[in-house]
């Protein structure tokens, strides 16, 4: 099997050129970025809201063993079960049991990016429950077997022309290119998928310490009908979702919902605290919360990108990165795509594996500009190629720097170093961008720029008196 | 140990160490918690009738039906017109009195939702009818609860929600609708709340805005003791 680089080079190497893709991104993202900045502007002061926003995922996350325990502690006293999983075995392990426990047949999920961290969909299809997806994006990538594309927008890759051949194929709807009738399509499919659902499983975008409840962001109300109907609601959230207060998400809603998808703010957002209580007439009658580490804390004792657990999925970074855009969503290989999956992925998986995510940055730090909780997204970009060299750099990697570091800090050295590059431009002009060219790597894909007739240090001397 | 133990070791372990650099930022500032976030979020208007306005505008972005009445007898009424419009064939509402007065003049079939109703047939009738805690005039949004909208489904599983909500239930903003929530019910809140912008929606196929993608296609919010919007 290749590495995860190489196969990242390749499909990358194959989805930059690829114009149609390219223009499907630049539609796309186009109308996201104008309500983005005009639904930002409504704010009085978004750039104080983003400080803000951070000081209070920082809080939360300063204080996260207190508030996960005020969390779980509210949430038990409300009539939940809450489990903790160390990984993501240790999870799906859970999820398992709970089912098999309840004879379940169906299961019905919406929308949540940790059950694909934790490859839950694959674990409970193999022990023969049958999944469904509700969200539509969701839908629509489980029907063509594929990950999510996009952590907010699983198919946003797909024309509407490619979903009706999909529906027609699986389905048996007939073929159209109207997006209302392909989404009636899936609405009436899913409509029984919850009726007869025995689990419900949905993730959480904040976790209110405060009050003990859950906060589900949406806009198709697949999340509100996945944890009304079915008689057990699952909820799979990682640590970091806790936020201090109910208050908080006065602020935290809103801006989740301009940075994510440009609206002022998305269509249901629902707080869930517990199963249905006695003078209820309807929801589940048990719900289960499971806090999942996976690697979290190994990202919370990184005293440099702790700030990176503040992140709240929105996606905004995704969108404004000009690799993201070019290369697409399935080409990073990881989960969480985007600037904040290079970040993260080293962390949750291995660096070694996963450091190439950081290489393929221009750096230019559009993301971080963008993230609506100050994420330093591009620096820990560089920290992890550092990181990376640091805890295991080849040899020829290590001895190159040291010999570049002991020529450039002798001024002879370094002039000899210059005329002997000089004399060697003839020969790799001869042999440039073919597999002899000793610097073929770059002059593949780039031009080798050409030296200066005259270096600076030569420059510098006429100019001097 | 348990799993719970090795958990919350592992993150006072991390703790212990500190952050630095930019991670460790915005740290000292907070202990203000969300306490003037107000100034930060847009801009609403201070007194009623400009707040009014505010919902009206948003609701009619957001495709809500806005639906100012003078009075019961006025809502009453236009539930008539609504149910003749819509060619409502059946609608589903919580059991209770208040409500049971505003649709007596309805003569389509009444469901009455409780615990030993079907969710099959909620989902056959043509609309769900449901109170609600609050209007907040800065998103356009109703705040719902399980206790205001007769349980979690009567709002979400019908194809039309049609809202009642009394014109002293505006509030400006949202923090406003969550200390109106901490007042009603900490600490015994419902175990389910929601704020509903819109009719359900999404853009998953090429980012077109459909409506009506698993929730209701249309929304209606009837304001009882208010004739107009200037």
């Amino acid at each position: 099997m290749p590495s995860a680089a190489s196969k990242f080079n390749t499909d990358a190497t194959r989805m930059v050129a690829d114009a149609e893709h390219r223009q499907m991104m630049q539609q796309s993202l186009t109308g996201y970025q104008k309500t983005r900045s005009t639904n930002a502007g409504r704010f009085q002061d978004w750039e104080s809201a983003r400080t803000r926003a951070a000081a209070i995922k920082d809080e939360a996350i300063r204080n996260l063993d207190r508030y996960l325990e005020q969390f779980e502690q509210k949430l038990i006293a409300r009539g939940a079960k809450v489990f903790w999983a160390n990984d993501a075995a240790e999870a799906r392990g859970y999820i398992l049991d709970l089912a098999r426990a309840k004879q379940a047949k169906t299961i019905v999920k919406s929308k949540t990016m940790v059950s694909e961290e934790i490859h839950l969909n694959p674990a409970l299809e193999k022990a023969g429950f049958q999944v469904v997806e509700s969200d539509l994006g969701e839908f629509i990538v489980q029907l063509r077997k594929e990950p999510p594309y996009h952590i907010v927008f699983p198919a946003m890759h797909l024309t509407r022309g490619q979903i009706s051949d999909l529906f027609h194929q699986k389905l048996g709807s007939e073929p159209t290119s109207d997006p209302e009738e392909l989404t009636m399509t899936a609405r009436r499919t899913l409509r029984q998928e919850y009726l007869v659902a025995d689990i419900g499983i949905t993730g959480a975008n904040f976790a209110v310490a405060e009050t003990g409840m859950i906060s589900i962001t949406e806009n198709e109300g697949n999340a509100r009908l996945t944890s009304a109907l079915p008689k057990t609601h699952v909820v799979l959230l990682g640590i970091e979702k806790v936020v201090p207060r109910l208050a908080d998400l006065a602020l935290l809603l809103p801006m989740l919902a301009t940075a994510g998808t440009g609206q002022q703010i998305t269509c249901y957002n629902s707080l869930i605290g517990g199963p249905r209580s006695a003078e209820e007439v309807d929801g589940p009658e048990e719900m289960h919360v499971v806090l999942l580490d996976n690697s979290r804390t190994r990202l919370l004792a990184d005293a440099e990108q702790r700030d990176a657990l503040r992140c709240i999925r929105c996606g905004a970074c995704l969108n404004v990165c000009p690799i993201f855009r070019n290369v697409g969503g399935h080409t990073y290989g990881t989960t969480y795509q985007g600037p904040i999956g290079s970040v993260i992925t080293p962390h949750l998986r291995s660096l070694q594996s996963w450091q190439h995510l950081s290489q393929a940055s221009s750096l230019c730090g559009a993301c971080t500009e963008t993230c609506p909780v100050k994420i330093d997204l591009h620096h820990h970009l560089l920290q992890n190629r550092r990181n990376a060299v640091t805890e295991k750099g080849s040899i020829l990697q290590k001895l190159g720097f040291k010999a570049f570091a002991f020529v450039v800090n002798r001024p002879r050295w370094f002039a000899m170093g210059v005329r002997a590059m000089k004399c060697f431009m003839p020969l790799q002009h001869l042999l440039n961008a073919t597999p002899a060219d000793p610097v073929w790597p770059w002059t593949k894909s780039r031009e080798l720029p050409a030296f200066a007739r005259k270096s600076f240090r030569e420059l510098w001397k006429q100019r001097t008196p | 140990m348990n799993t719970r133990d090795s958990i919350l070791g592992r993150i006072r372990e991390a703790l212990r160490a500190g952050s630095v650099g930019h991670a460790a930022e915005s740290g000292a500032e907070l202990g203000a918690g969300s306490v003037g976030i107000r100034r930060f979020l847009p801009k609403v208007p201070d007194d009623f009738p400009g707040q009014l306005a505010l919902f009206a505008e948003l609701s009619a972005n957001l495709k809500t039906e806005f639906l100012p009445c003078a009075d019961e007898a006025a809502a009453s009424a236009q539930l008539q017109v609504l149910a003749a419009r819509e060619q409502w064939e059946s609608v589903a509402c919580p059991a209770n009195s208040e409500m049971q007065n505003l649709l007596t003049a309805l003569t389509i079939p009444k469901l009455e939702v409780s615990r030993s109703t079907a969710m099959t047939d909620l989902g056959k009738t043509s609309a769900g009818i449901t109170g609600c805690d609050a209007l907040v005039a800065q998103t356009g949004s109703v705040l719902l609860t399980a206790a205001s909208g007769g349980g979690r489904a009567l709002s979400v599983l019908p194809p039309h929600h049609v809202v009642i909500a009394s014109a002293s239930q505006l509030v400006p903003d949202l923090p406003a609708a969550f200390e109106l929530l901490h007042r009603k019910y900490g600490p015994n809140f419902p175990s389910f709340m929601t704020f509903i912008t819109g009719p359900s929606r999404t853009g998953d196929i090429e980012r077109i805005l459909v409506l009506g993608a698993h929730g209701p296609r249309k929304l209606s919010v009837i304001m009882v003791g208010q004739t107009a919007v200037s």
